[in-house]
């Protein structure tokens, strides 16, 4: 068991590490790293189903018999582009947040929020 | 998996976990991000391992550098310190990650092993209709590229589709009016002014165009493709912008040049699917292109639609760029 699955284990670590810093953080942009890190982890995951022991990479030469499953790969490199776009999204809400109360804290803009509807 | 490729993976894992802890615990954000540009390069490196190599060559593009960048301009407009995390956020958050892991360890124990070749994902007959199938029905060696193009065309259709509408939000949440401002126009630093820098980054450009151009229409034989290229496309820009001003950068490639980038990709990309339909095929049916030698149909297919893709992404990555660097969007 240990020999075969140690890889999935590990990416597990990975991706748990990432949750963790979505989690324990309250600045947002820390939130938005440690939602990159969890998504690479999990690309990671869905490429590793893909690997073949002794394969290589699936670009068709003469001589190669073994290749690693393509499609992974290509779901996974749409995705990276995809979470960059949307990444750039969060940021984009950070930055309007920062404008807005003055802080990426969590706490602190939840406070402001608060403080402005009792003002009102 | 030989011996050597297992150490390497070992080794990598760990700096992986390493530089995972490094981020938790760094307050200061500028380090944390930079960290989080090693964990995507090393990432890169086991997607290598992994035989993901055009995997791999985008992330290493994305992840250790436009996102890098677009995070550190970020930083640039807010405050780059964060508050020390109350012990009442660490708790929970511990405890429900390492729940979260044992479960998903406990199923991991379902999964074929690994690198197994009677996995389901290797016995299913789409496996043989790529590999082999695809050499005879598209011709084209790399099978990323063929099943991104054209297998699987409507996915990567919606992925666009999806880039497309996140640059247009973020260009909509971060617009501002341009206007005239001495003040600004004094205090900005131009890294410009340091010589070696400008003249270092004047000899890069063509290379980094000309080989932006080289892997988007490499993309069939080798690793890359639309999505790499136009990462690659903006990183240009994103180099420029840096050394010589986002204004001298929007001197070159002008708002309505971007806007217009961005939605052409996608229209060149349905524009293909849309004439397949006309010609009689189905919606991307590259084949009805070229009726007498469907390959031909194919390759000519494959080629506009990654030009689309690498359009659309260069566009959206520049212009988002753009947006963020732009001092003026806090006033």
């Amino acid at each position: 068991m240990i020999a075969t699955h140690y890889i999935y284990w590990l990416i597990i670590v990975l991706m748990m590490s990432g949750l963790y810093i979505v989690l324990s953080h309250g600045h947002l942009l820390k939130k938005l790293i440690g939602l990159n890190v969890f998504q690479a982890a999990v690309f990671l995951l869905y490429v590793s189903f893909g690997k073949v022991a002794g394969g290589t990479a699936p670009i068709v030469a003469p001589g190669i018999e073994t290749y690693s499953h393509p499609l992974p790969a290509v779901l996974v490199l749409t995705a990276i582009v995809v979470g960059m776009a949307t990444t750039s999204l969060g940021l984009a809400l950070a930055v309007r947040i920062f404008r807005e109360y003055g802080t990426l804290e969590e706490d602190e803009a939840i406070v402001a929020e608060a403080s402005e509807h009792t003002a009102a | 998996m030989t011996s050597e490729i297992e150490l390497i993976s070992l080794v990598l894992f760990a700096i992986l976990v390493v530089t995972a802890i490094g981020i938790t615990r760094l307050r200061g954000l500028y380090g944390a991000v930079m960290l989080a540009a090693l964990f995507s390069l090393v990432i890169a490196c086991l997607f290598v391992v992994l035989d993901a190599v055009d995997v791999a060559f985008t992330e290493a593009a994305v992840g250790a550098g436009i996102s890098t960048v677009l995070m550190l301009t970020v930083l640039a407009l807010t405050r780059a310190r964060e508050a020390v995390t109350p012990r009442r956020r660490l708790w929970p958050a511990g405890i429900g990650s390492v729940l979260t892991g044992g479960l998903l360890i406990y199923g991991s124990q379902d999964l074929p092993a690994f690198g197994a070749r009677d996995s389901p994902v290797q016995r299913h007959p789409i496996t043989e209709a790529y590999l082999l199938e695809s050499q005879n029905d598209i011709g084209v060696p790399n099978t990323v590229t063929s099943v991104l193009a054209s297998y699987r065309g409507y996915d990567t259709f919606g992925e666009l589709a999806v880039i497309f509408t996140a640059g247009t939000a973020v260009l909509l949440l971060l617009s501002y009016v341009p206007r005239h401002d001495p003040d600004f126009e004094r205090r900005k630093l131009l890294l410009a002014d340091y010589r070696i820098l400008r003249v270092v980054s004047k000899i890069l450009f063509p290379f980094i165009f000309l080989f932006a151009l080289y892997v988007q229409f490499h993309g069939d034989y080798g690793p890359g493709g639309g999505f790499q290229a136009g990462v690659i496309f903006a990183s240009g820009f994103v180099l420029y912008g840096l050394v010589f001003g986002i204004d001298n950068a929007r001197r070159v490639v002008p708002r309505w040049l971007l806007r217009v980038l961005i939605s052409s990709g996608l229209l060149l990309y349905g524009g293909v699917g849309l004439t397949s339909m006309l010609l009689g095929g189905t919606f991307l049916d590259y084949d009805a292109l070229s009726p007498s030698h469907p390959v031909m149909g194919q390759h000519v297919g494959i080629l506009l639609v990654e030009l689309g893709v690498g359009i659309t992404v260069a566009g959206v990555m520049t212009a988002i760029f753009f947006v963020f660097a732009d001092r003026r969007v806090l006033q």
